[in-house]
């Protein structure tokens, strides 16, 4: 843009015109006066219950203490990250695969059109609003006396439940997080998928390319951080949801989110309150690990497909 | 060429309606599954137009809805009060802290609010004491939970006008800062605001994880609650929130059409 007017030297005379009295020290102050309101409000809201939870994790009873990160050892709880963690990534690369497959299929749609809008703002919805809906659209789904369970169970005979009611347990969380997944995927890789210009493709066919070759050798290599970034973005979703679990899970905490509930909600153990900060310390070191690789990867990804 | 180009078309429909089709029966099928569901045994839609029939049956309910769109449009003012103001003057006045203000808007999207809610629980205390603990209080959590949205929208709706050159303008003409922002800028960033409003209006109704750790009331906390009791009734309230979501969204589409064709 016009670098002559960033210039302070040509931006001072303005104010100078209604105060000529104010120099230009004051008018920085006075500058950084208007920014006061904002950054107080994010201090109070934002900056303070991080900084709550992560002094809380090395809080003990009489000063700092390393007890409740150690506590991270136990068997209990490195089974929650772990089973978080499968969770997180068995249904990021199903949402990542199936996401793509049907933003490409959208992509070769006009865009603008009103198949790409309604498809785009249904997206919006089933990925980010709200997990217990979505846990209820499930049970009246595949629920005990939901819709298809009882319409295979009269029908044709099949027991979806014949092993356990699954639902409310792991698989049934998979599920459920596949069903927001792959919209959230279908948002994110849509920007990337519509930066693939078509005049790489007539190139590649101009000079003798098959579409083989034009998804191996062009169009895979420039869609690859795009991919994978978008990929680490469902990890982090799914890693971070809560809603969907409190709704479904009925027995036990098996993942960390419901583990922190435990721990805020009871009043039986002392140190448990410290415990469930130590535990939300590993989740924002896990999501915050997963989001600077998608920055990076985003970076990456605007070089050809911004 | 024109041959290849024709088979490649016809070959891209076949593909796309067949991922559509596949697509549509997965992602529809638990909605029309809802609809079934809550329409057993009859009189629960009806129930849910009634108003005061329904405040009288489910008071929990009609106190969630209530709760919720109290919160939807105190976030949403909130919100536009502290990010509209500070993004136009940062623009402005502060170009280097531009990137600061931008990485802050985007923290909340590294912090998942179950970890929020752990450090928000002391300083609710606080809110508590000084304000009370109406559930219309958590707007403050959901103002930082909106900000990375809100603040691409407004952004990219200040990137899409040359501010300076406006404000300049302004000013050289006798204008107060005030009336640069309310009077100049603003209603060239309308769509861009409207846009942020939407979304936070959306991701608002939808919140369920600090309510319900803080022990505070919304739709989403009061559709758990109901689920225990009236299954019927808490599908049909969640198939209703869905639709209405999906129709908010829809609209903020058309609106950000609009906003790039007037470009």
């Amino acid at each position: 843009m016009a670098s002559a007017t960033d210039s302070p030297a040509l931006q001072a005379p303005t104010p100078q015109v209604r105060a000529p009295r104010r120099g230009l020290g004051h008018l920085r102050a006075g500058s950084l006066l208007g920014t006061v309101p904002f950054f107080a409000y994010v201090a109070v809201f934002l900056f303070i219950p991080t900084l709550v939870v992560v002094i809380g994790a090395f809080a003990g009873d009489g000063g700092v203490t390393l007890a409740n990160v150690k506590a991270l050892g136990e068997g209990y709880i490195l089974d929650a990250f772990g089973r978080s963690i499968a969770l997180s990534a068995i249904t990021a690369v199903i949402g990542a695969v199936l996401g793509a497959v049907l933003a490409y299929a959208l992509v070769t749609a006009r865009p603008g059109g009103p198949l790409r809008r309604v498809v785009t703002a249904a997206s919006g919805v089933l990925a980010q609003f709200g997990g217990v809906t979505l846990a209820f659209a499930f049970i009246a789904t595949i629920g005990l006396s939901g819709f298809v369970t009882v319409f295979l169970r009269d029908h044709l005979g099949i027991d979806l439940y014949a092993g356990g009611v699954w639902l409310f347990e792991l698989p049934g969380l998979a599920l459920v997080y596949t069903y927001f997944q792959v919209p959230l995927m279908v948002i994110v890789f849509l920007p990337a998928l519509d930066g693939l210009r078509p005049q790489w493709r007539e190139a590649t066919e101009s000079l003798g390319g098959s579409t083989w070759q034009y998804w191996t050798r062009v169009a895979g290599p420039l869609l690859a951080p795009a991919f994978l970034g978008s990929l680490l973005l469902l990890f982090a979703n799914a890693f971070s949801a809560y809603a969907t679990a409190a709704a479904l899970v009925s027995q036990g905490n098996p993942i960390v989110p419901l583990q922190i509930r435990g721990a805020l909600t009871s009043e039986v153990v002392l140190g448990q309150q410290n415990l469930g900060k130590a535990m939300a310390l590993g989740m924002v070191v896990v999501v915050a690990l997963v989001m600077t690789g998608y920055t990076l990867l985003q970076r990456r990804t605007a070089r050809w497909l911004g | 060429m024109a041959g290849l180009r024709a088979r490649r078309a016809r070959r891209q429909r076949v593909f796309r309606w067949t991922v559509l089709t596949v697509a549509g029966v997965f992602f529809l099928l638990p909605l029309a599954a809802m609809l079934e569901f809550s329409t057993r045994g009859g009189g629960t839609w009806s129930l849910l137009v009634d108003w005061p029939q329904l405040s009288e049956t489910y008071p929990d309910l009609a106190e969630g809805i209530l709760a919720s769109l109290g919160q939807a449009a105190l976030t949403a003012l909130l919100m536009l009060a502290l990010l509209v103001p500070t993004a136009i003057w940062v623009r402005l006045r502060l170009p280097g802290l531009r990137p600061l203000v931008e990485f802050v808007c985007l923290l909340p999207l590294t912090i998942p609010a179950i970890v929020l809610v752990v450090g928000l629980a002391p300083v609710y205390a606080w809110v508590n004491y000084f304000i009370g603990g109406s559930s219309l209080t958590l707007t403050f959590a959901y103002t930082i939970l909106v900000l990375p949205y809100a603040y691409r929208a407004i952004d990219a709706g200040l990137s899409a006008i040359d501010v300076r050159t406006l404000a300049e303008a302004a000013r050289g003409l006798g204008a107060g800062w005030a009336t640069v922002m309310v009077r100049v800028v603003l209603p060239n960033i309308r769509s861009a605001v409207l846009s942020a409003a939407f979304l936070t209006v959306a991701l608002v109704l939808g919140e369920f994880t600090i309510a319900s750790l803080l022990n505070r009331t919304n739709l989403q906390v009061a559709i758990n609650l109901l689920g225990k009791s009236s299954a019927t009734m808490s599908v049909a309230v969640s198939l209703a929130a869905l639709v209405l979501a999906f129709v908010l969204l829809l609209l903020l589409s058309l609106f950000g059409d609009r906003r790039r064709t007037s470009r």
